[in-house]
């Protein structure tokens, strides 16, 4: 979040919610942006297929079809300079590139718009109005903006709104992504990915490889890798040999569980570290009990960059150990010792080598975690992001322009099928379906369907429906419910038994990124 | 700012600052049943009746605004005596059994009439029967201990906003209920417990904590919840070496995410930490099975056979997924192993999906 959770709950006026059905799947600032609009009177936009909890307190609701994201915010820019609601000053002073994306919006009209998102046309001038007016608006998505084939165009165009406004860089303002796990932040953060190290520093750049080398002690690899979506991939090729997984489990998480089975099959050797026996960690080699988060210390980073305590509360399980001492145990067998005595040992490790850290301890977080950047132990932290100016310099307008989803509706497979969580379980349900309460509440997975929709295949609410697309097919029970694009339906990928990623499509990933296009695949359904 | 005298001690406080807050400010220790700093006010126990010279009557001070030269008593025999018969009052209809109440020993009528001795009630009538069985595996609701403070509909409301919850009917036969009396799976509720987190007495119970330790038995580490990236702070009780509970924390400096405020998920979610499937020995594959083996022999084989796979196929044949439920020094480890180890940029986790 490029501002706080606190924004959402005291300052936006205006919050445009795309691709997120915050209630559910961050409940608690679901209740933030409620109690602004219910206390404060802020006006909300949502957009989304579902009808989510928060439409019903919105000022518009956008029910657009799935993939239709840059034609919506497109034409949302379009009646903004249209009606010269733009924000002229923040766009000289602060920005570039603004006159291609002027060029290229021109055409997305609201009428094309209405055509091609299944919207009324003046429900997206509203929304355009709404959003443009207000002193501080606020956007907030999820991944029902990224995971497509084009999600980093999607962001690029939600940034473009937000700078054609100016509305960033200020309180109650800003481009929102609310992260699903809860330290996705800092495993990113961390360089938990194939192209950076701690910090976001490249490592294609000879600068930051040597600055690693010199602090590690080693020679380092100067391309970047492959990022999680190639790498399976790349096992089913027979490219990677062997895999070692901490507490992921993509036989679930996955798109096209079929193919991530064929890809971890093909592997000479695997090895999960988990808490339980995932389906991911059934087909290892070997297994490695690490610990939950009540058995270890350390920090996680929040989605609006909170660098926060997390306290030891229980001793391991059985002969579990916590995760960071098994990863020291195993460099050091590979002949690289490693004997951090404690997680606060490794924290200063972190914080010398990443400069958005490096004014952060355990001891200053003790009570109130701080916000990164925090370049030295006498800075506050970062409540709100490009404040002055964007780390570049000038924040870049990218025009972008729309294009279908990978897989489009066709005879064979009419319905669009778009994948998500419910509020009572957490990703792939390894902790939530061991948790007694809630496995009673939610024990199965459902698929929700519009009535006509249903009508259509003779569908009853509690029915028995096999859900299939060209990957495969899964059998779970119907949920008949307004609060769905007719045309469109939804299930949740937490259940092993009807794993939504059974059906989802692998091969379609955004070009950037890598992320699959979770959120539209051609579907089909029947009754059994 | 204004300038007012309690218990014979002068505070000076901020125009609009209420009597309650003022006294709280003077050092006194006034009890209070249906007032929370979060949440509207209602005035309605009063537990919070002070006693200010020239009133008549004596005064709420939760929804007083504090005066100019108020001279007050906050413990005056007075309002000792108005206290003694409210809390006789509300034990009229609160069902006795402290002895297996989850809230014994962390209930405000308990300490209340502990601190000012009221053992009995002297308007004992009609038993209350709100008993509700709702068959709902999270909250569990004895309206025969419920003392109508309404701190759990305000906070249903004003801090979910879920509105699951109002009162229905009125005087002795008032009770909180649903829309149309059903239960909790049948209204709005989100399970979020904030009711719960807001009851003084043992009325709103977790039935995922019930009976597995009470709270002053219990040693409590703040921590951050596991689930979604909202960073919510709560508090594992723990008691024997397990997690037995959890609480909020409302302080906003502690809990700056939520302010206390959790979801289903944190507030109900925790005891896969102990469930019977957690592994607890290293598993190695032998012919075909995944068979328990020491940590010695897991952690060898390991590193052998990475060793292998990097001979022979060079480092970029591994790759290594890193974890988003892990803690920052765990992925910080796992990509310097990756990197500096293995000798890999093959890292990433599951930030994507």
């Amino acid at each position: 979040m490029t501002n706080s959770i606190k924004d959402l709950e005291e300052e936006a006026e205006v919050i445009f919610l795309i691709g997120t059905n915050t209630t559910e799947n961050h409940p608690v600032i679901g209740y933030k942006i409620r109690q602004n609009v219910l206390k404060r009177g802020a006006k909300l936009i949502v957009a989304d297929p579902r009808r989510i909890e928060l439409a019903d307190l919105a000022e518009v609701y956008l029910p657009f079809k799935p993939g239709t994201d840059i034609m919506l915010i497109n034409a949302m820019m379009h009646v903004i300079i249209k009606e010269n609601l733009l924000d002229k000053e923040f766009i000289e002073k602060r920005t570039e590139g603004f006159e291609e994306v002027k060029e290229i919006v021109e055409k997305y009209t609201p009428e094309l718009a209405a055509r091609i998102c299944g919207v009324p046309a003046e429900d997206i001038v509203k929304a355009a109005r709404i959003y443009a007016e207000a002193d501080k608006a606020a956007i907030c998505y999820a991944m029902g903006v990224t995971q497509h084939s084009k999600g980093t165009d999607n962001v690029k165009a939600i940034c473009n709104l937000a700078m054609l406004t100016g509305n960033i860089g200020k309180p109650g303002s800003g481009v929102n992504p609310l992260r699903g796990q809860n330290n996705v932040q800092g495993a990113c953060d961390m360089g938990g990915l194939p192209d950076v190290y701690p910090g976001y520093q490249k490592v294609e750049i000879e600068e930051n490889r040597s600055k690693f080398e010199k602090a590690w002690g080693v020679k380092l690899p100067d391309r970047k890798g492959l990022t999680l979506t190639e790498a399976i991939n790349a096992a089913l090729e027979g490219k990677i040999k062997a895999l070692y997984i901490m507490g992921e489990n993509p036989m679930l998480s996955d798109p096209d569980s079929h193919h991530v089975e064929e890809a971890l099959d093909n592997l000479e050797f695997l090895v999960v570290q988990d808490i339980f026996l995932t389906e991911t960690a059934a087909k290892a080699d070997v297994v490695l009990p690490g610990v939950s988060f009540a058995e270890k210390d350390g920090t996680f980073t929040n989605t609006e960059r909170r660098v926060q305590r997390v306290r030891k509360a229980v001793n391991p399980r059985g002969n579990a150990k916590p995760d960071w001492q098994i990863l020291c145990e195993v460099a050091t067998r590979l002949g690289y010792p490693m004997s951090y005595q404690s997680p606060e040992e490794i924290f200063e490790e972190i914080r010398s080598l990443t400069p958005s850290y490096a004014g952060i301890t355990y001891k200053r977080i003790e009570e109130t975690g701080i916000q990164w950047p925090c370049p030295d132990t006498d800075h506050p932290g970062t409540p709100i992001l490009h404040k002055e100016k964007f780390v570049r310099g000038r924040g870049k307008f990218h025009p972008v322009e729309y294009r279908e989803a990978a897989e489009m509706p066709d005879d064979e497979y009419p319905l669009i099928l778009t994948t998500g969580r419910n509020l009572y379980h957490y990703h792939t349900g390894t902790m939530t379906r061991r948790v007694a309460a809630i496995d009673q509440h939610k024990p199965h997975n459902e698929v929700e369907i519009h009535p006509r929709t249903a009508q259509l295949y003779g569908i009853k609410d509690g029915d028995m429906v096999r859900l299939s697309t060209r990957r495969g097919s899964i059998k779970l029970k119907a949920r008949i419910t307004e609060n769905i694009k007719e045309g469109v339906v939804f299930t949740t990928f937490h259940f092993g038994e009807a794993a939504a990623n059974h059906l989802t499509n692998a091969s379609a990933l955004d070009p950037v990124a890598k992320i699959p296009e979770f959120k539209v695949a051609a579907a089909r359904i029947e009754k059994i | 700012m204004i300038t007012l005298t309690i218990d014979g001690k002068r505070v000076t406080v901020p125009k609009g600052t209420s009597l309650l807050d003022a006294c709280r400010i003077a050092g006194a220790d006034i009890p209070t049943l249906c007032h929370d700093p979060e949440l509207s006010l209602a005035g309605s126990c009063r537990m919070c009746v002070v006693e200010v010279a020239g009133r008549r009557n004596l005064i709420a001070s939760c929804v007083t605004p504090a005066e100019e030269g108020m001279q007050v008593e906050t413990e005056s025999e007075a309002v000792i005596e108005a206290r003694r018969i409210i809390l006789e009052l509300l034990l009229a209809r609160h069902k006795l059994e402290c002895h297996v109440c989850e809230r014994d020993g962390d209930c405000k009528l308990q300490d209340y009439c502990y601190r000012y001795g009221v053992k009995d009630s002297r308007f004992k009538g009609e038993e209350p029967h709100f008993y509700k069985e709702d068959p709902n595996p999270f909250i569990e609701r004895d309206y025969d201990k419920c003392i109508m403070c309404t701190k759990c509909i305000r906070a249903c409301a004003e801090i979910t906003g879920a509105f699951a919850i109002n009162l229905k009917n009125r005087g002795h036969n008032a009770v909180i209920s649903t829309a149309f009396d059903l239960g909790l799976k049948d209204s709005t509720c989100v399970f979020c417990g904030q009711c719960i987190m807001v009851c003084p007495v043992g009325s709103l119970v977790s039935k995922v904590e019930k009976g597995r330790g009470r709270t002053y038995q219990t040693e409590k580490v703040r921590t951050v919840c596991t689930y979604c990236g909202t960073g919510c702070t709560l508090e594992l009780k723990v008691l024997n070496d397990r997690v037995v509970g959890v609480n909020s924390i409302r302080d906003e400096k502690l809990s700056p995410a939520n302010r206390g405020a959790l979801c289903v998920k944190g507030r109900f979610g925790w005891d896969f930490i102990d469930s019977p499937e957690r592994l607890k020995e290293p598993l190695v594959r032998k012919n075909g099975e995944l068979m328990p083996v020491s940590w010695e022999e897991a952690l060898d084989y390991t590193a052998k056979r990475l060793k292998e796979v990097k001979e022979k196929w060079g480092s970029d044949s591994i790759a290594v997924f890193t974890s988003a439920r892990t803690t920052n020094e765990e992925n910080y480890l796992l990509q310097k192993l990756a990197r500096a180890v293995i000798g890999t940029n093959n890292i990433d986790h599951c930030a994507r999906l």
